[in-house]
């Protein structure tokens, strides 16, 4: 049962309707073209020589045995990327250091991770390519490695990188340390708020880190032209992102590097960073032909990705009445080779739903000898929920009060803050939470052996920059061409934005993603802003072209501009007797007055709203096997607006199914030497449709009064509760407590003994 | 290393490939054939994603060699539509939106064709399971189930 709430049906003509995605056809019928689905004559096929140690100093490389092997055009090391010093402080949120993406694209002195890149060739085929890599001889020194981020913070770890002094702590640091950063937020008095408390919940969490999972491998290829100049096709949620790294480490000009965007076979945001990229195009200019890259499934896992694994540890305290006096959390996440794990996020998320008025937290940001982490789906957050929705669940069994209760009783609300300061504007929770208490699902019976779960998720979405071209053609039909690649149906979204503004059909309209060189820069798809922020620029785009035919019906009718309004498709002027002049026939009279009418948006766009979504599962945990079964599930989201409701169920379903995976099944295993002994999908086991549920969903619309249509972003705030929420459920069906993810069988077992 | 002449019926045309011992249907059909609407997710038969029918059995294209087709008759997400008129199944995913990304959808579609071949009216849970071996991380797998039951019926409505 899927519904929509809270909006106006009747206002508008596509917004809100389910149509169907202009990308759809070439998808089901398999013409659609990802990443490694470009061919390129004279095409060379690259591969990676991967570290098979956790943690060492390399010696040597010796390539000259590769190099000599017949079809091997050509071997690329270290000494063939730039290297670039270290980035100094002061630092943002989002650190991007080319000193440590420099080493982790090609491993220089030190291998830091099992899958770490120490070498790579070009070959005639993938065959000779792979025999290749068996011929070059790297000498290592092999170093104790780390792999638990608590651990790895402690004074006798094993240090990465010895020029890495912790910022942030106290007292500061005088040696060396694994841990980067100490981030940190804090409201109130948080002894004087425990002092008050009448009751205080107190755990700790462990979690492994999961991987984005997206199906398609990492691919691309590069062209390097005679005149300097590169030619860039990859499968990546940023080609402008892409761009701008690859010309910072190559050292070349931005303008010379054209990238685009492949279909994209799934993100989730690991496909925001650099790669092979820089490597190819290397390759591709030592050889002058074109190279390209495809990852295996094992080193999409041993290499790329994950999610951090943490620690966490809580406090939360409250009156009797449930209302939150003190809370206070750590959280240590594993950044993995190189320091930039999201700790700002992971101190948002933790209290930001609820208004606490004494509340600190504090994340820590430790390397440890794994792939460096990329973002994931409200990266920071899901971990650092799971940790606070769990020990409010459980302080409001403990003070016997509804779940959903006690956090309408302590919901943050309009026009407060953030634990870090973000200032809400309107926000949906209290509806959220009211649409949650009245769904059937949360007051149905459950079956022995079966656990109700309940978690909430706070999301803050992005802006920034968008750009748009949009083209009115002579007639009638207009193109829309965004810098973002479409990653979960923007083309969908923009072009009913464009129709709805436009006042005419969807099938006029054509939506594509334009390469580098054709548009502004925009930032990555990612961060949930491409519906916002280039649904912004695409809004804007489209009323520059009304602008113009409102000018061009105002010439032809002699009037001034300003009485000639745009309604339901066509140029109206109330102000005497006219025929009212329609898109298509303004679009043909077009040319051949002033010339072709375009409109052009490239904005930073602010204002983004923050999302709340709250989970209900079942589950029904097996006591013999410990095995959990997902038995049902409700997530009831605010959207602000729905652009494509279906579209916005699907982004909801597919996280909530993520999430069980998180809590359920996913992690990494290493063995002693610290190398990964399940790169890939059989023993790293996402959910599969048997295992799961229909997911029913509830988009409550609120809308964002920073957009013409509402809009907050959908895609993460529904797996930001998510593993919180089964985990929940599990500790309901079995009635202890669970803090280590994932809640696999063995650890059930164990529980129940 | 030595090639072999193989000759199969790919999407109803008689085509000829030659191929080392060792290449695989997947590598046949993306490199020598240049039919890249097979997919390549994981290479060891785990994702589904490269799910074609041979002889009228799903199969994984990354786990059967090339060498082994000589006579086959191979299936794959392209010769699915009858020129412009898209199968039941296509248009059926269209209608629900069971497709975000759209890497996994070649594999789902020829995949439950080959269910609804052998069963025109699953169960849910018989969808689910026969679609175990397909793995989607967009969706959830909630609309791709609505689909396939969906175009099961109309299936089943246009055959009787």
């Amino acid at each position: 049962m899927n519904e929509i709430t809270n909006r106006d049906k009747n206002n508008f003509k596509w917004v809100g309707k389910n149509t169907q995605r202009p990308d759809g056809p070439d998808k089901v019928t398999g013409r659609a073209r990802y990443g490694d689905d470009m061919i390129v004559p004279g095409m060379l096929h690259g591969k990676t020589l991967r570290s098979p140690h956790a943690h060492a100093k390399i010696i040597s490389i010796d390539t000259s045995e590769a190099e000599a092997l017949s079809g091997v055009k050509a071997v690329v090391t270290y000494k063939d990327i730039p290297d670039h010093p270290l980035l100094a402080p002061p630092y943002g949120p989002m650190i991007t250091d080319f000193h440590d993406i420099s080493r982790n694209i090609m491993a220089r002195d030190k291998v830091f991770y099992d899958g770490h890149p120490v070498a790579a060739v070009a070959a005639t085929s993938e065959r000779i390519a792979k025999a290749a890599l068996l011929l070059i001889r790297v000498e290592y020194e092999i170093l104790p490695h780390v792999l638990d981020p608590f651990e790895a913070a402690g004074a006798d770890a094993p240090i990465l990188h010895d020029y890495q002094y912790t910022l942030g702590s106290d007292p500061k640091s005088s040696k060396p340390s694994n841990v980067f950063r100490v981030a940190s937020s804090e409201r109130g008095d948080l002894s004087k708020g425990f002092a008050e408390a009448e009751i205080i919940v107190e755990r700790e969490f462990r979690s492994q880190p999961v991987h984005q999972g997206y199906i398609e491998p990492q691919a691309l290829v590069a062209t390097a032209a005679a005149d300097g100049s590169v030619d860039l096709w990859t499968t990546t949620q940023g080609h402008f992102v892409i761009r701008g790294y690859c010309a910072r480490l190559l050292n070349m000009d931005m303008s010379s590097i054209r990238v685009t965007a492949s279909e994209i076979g799934g993100g989730f945001g690991g496909k925001n960073n650099l790669y092979s990229e820089p490597v190819a195009i290397r390759l591709s200019q030592k050889t002058g032909r074109p190279v390209r890259f495809v990852m295996t499934r094992s080193e999409v896992f041993r290499a790329t990705g994950p999610a951090s694994g943490t620690y966490s540890h809580l406090r939360i305290g409250a009156k009797k009445d449930g209302t939150i006096v003190a809370a206070e959390a750590t959280i240590y996440n594993q950044a993995g080779a190189f320091k930039g794990s999201p700790v700002g996020r992971s101190v948002d998320t933790f209290f930001s739903a609820y208004s606490i008025k004494n509340a600190k937290a504090t994340a820590y940001d430790v390397c440890v000898n794994r792939p460096k982490v990329a973002a994931y789906r409200a990266p920071g957050a899901p971990m650092a929920a799971l940790g606070a929705e769990l020990a409010i669940n459980e302080l409001a069994a403990k003070l016997a009060i509804d779940p959903i209760e006690i956090r309408l009783k302590n919901a943050v609300q309009d026009h407060e803050q953030s634990l870090s300061g973000v200032k809400f504007g309107r926000i949906g929770l209290n509806e959220v939470l009211v649409k949650a208490r009245e769904h059937p699902h949360y007051s149905a019976a459950l079956a022995e052996n079966q656990g109700r779960g309940f978690a909430l998720g706070y999301w803050m979405h992005g802006g920034g920059l968008s750009s748009v071209n949009a083209n009115l053609l002579d007639d009638g039909t207009v193109t829309i061409a965004t810098g973002n690649p479409d990653i979960g149906g923007s083309r969908s979204s923009m072009r009913v934005m464009a129709a709805e503004e436009l006042g005419v059909d969807i099938s006029l309209i054509k939506t594509i993603i334009a390469d580098t060189a054709s548009i502004g820069y925009s930032h990555l798809t990612a961060g949930s802003r491409t519906t916002f922020a280039t649904g912004l620029a695409v809004i804007n785009s489209v009323r520059e072209i009304i602008d113009k035919l409102r000018q061009l019906a105002a010439t032809k009718w002699d009037v001034p501009v300003e009485n000639v309004a745009w309604e339901a498709g066509q140029a109206v002027c109330h102000h005497g007797d006219f025929q009212a002049l329609s898109l298509k026939q303004l679009a043909s009279l077009a040319p051949k007055v002033g010339g072709a009418i375009a409109g052009h948006s490239e904005i930073n766009a602010t204002g983004a709203g923050a999302a709340f979504s709250a989970h209900i599962v079942d589950v029904e945990v097996d006591k013999e096997t410990g095995f959990t079964t997902p038995k049902r599930y409700t997530i009831i989201q605010d959207a602000g607006r729905a652009i494509s409701p279906d579209y916005v169920e699907g982004q909801m379903q597919g996280a909530a199914v993520q999430g069980i995976g998180w809590a359920l099944n996913e992690e990494y295993i290493y063995d002693h030497n610290g190398c990964l002994q399940n790169a890939g999908f059989l023993d790293y086991r996402m959910p599969v449709a048997s295992d799961v549920p229909m997911i029913d969903t509830v988009i409550v619309e609120v809308p964002n009064p920073n957009h013409p249509y509402g809009v907050r972003g959908v895609g993460e705030p529904p797996l930001v509760p998510a593993p919180a929420a089964v985990a929940n459920a599990v500790e309901n069906a079995i009635g202890k407590r669970m803090g280590v993810l994932p809640l696999s069988p063995p650890k059930i077992l164990q529980a129940l003994k | 290393m030595k090639k072999y002449n193989i000759t199969a019926s790919v999407n109803g045309d008689e085509l000829d490939y030659s191929c080392y011992a060792d290449q695989t249907l997947l590598e046949v059909l993306r490199e020598n054939l240049q039919m890249t609407g097979t997919k390549n997710g994981c290479g060891s038969g785990d994702c589904g994603a490269c799910t074609v029918i041979v002889n009228k059995r799903p199969v994984n294209a990354c786990l059967i060699l090339g060498v082994e087709l000589e006579g086959a008759i191979i299936e794959t997400v392209e010769g699915l539509a009858e020129g412009s008129t898209l199968h039941p199944l296509q248009q059926k995913f269209l209608d629900h939106a069971a497709l975000q990304c759209g890497i996994c959808t070649p594999g789902f579609l020829t995949m439950s064709k080959a269910l609804l071949e052998r069963n025109p009216d699953p169960t849910e849970t018989e969808v689910r399971y026969a679609l175990a071996g397909n793995l989607c991380r967009c969706t959830g797998y909630d609309k791709i189930v609505r689909a396939v039951l969906d175009a099961a019926a109309e299936m089943r409505a246009n055959a009787s």
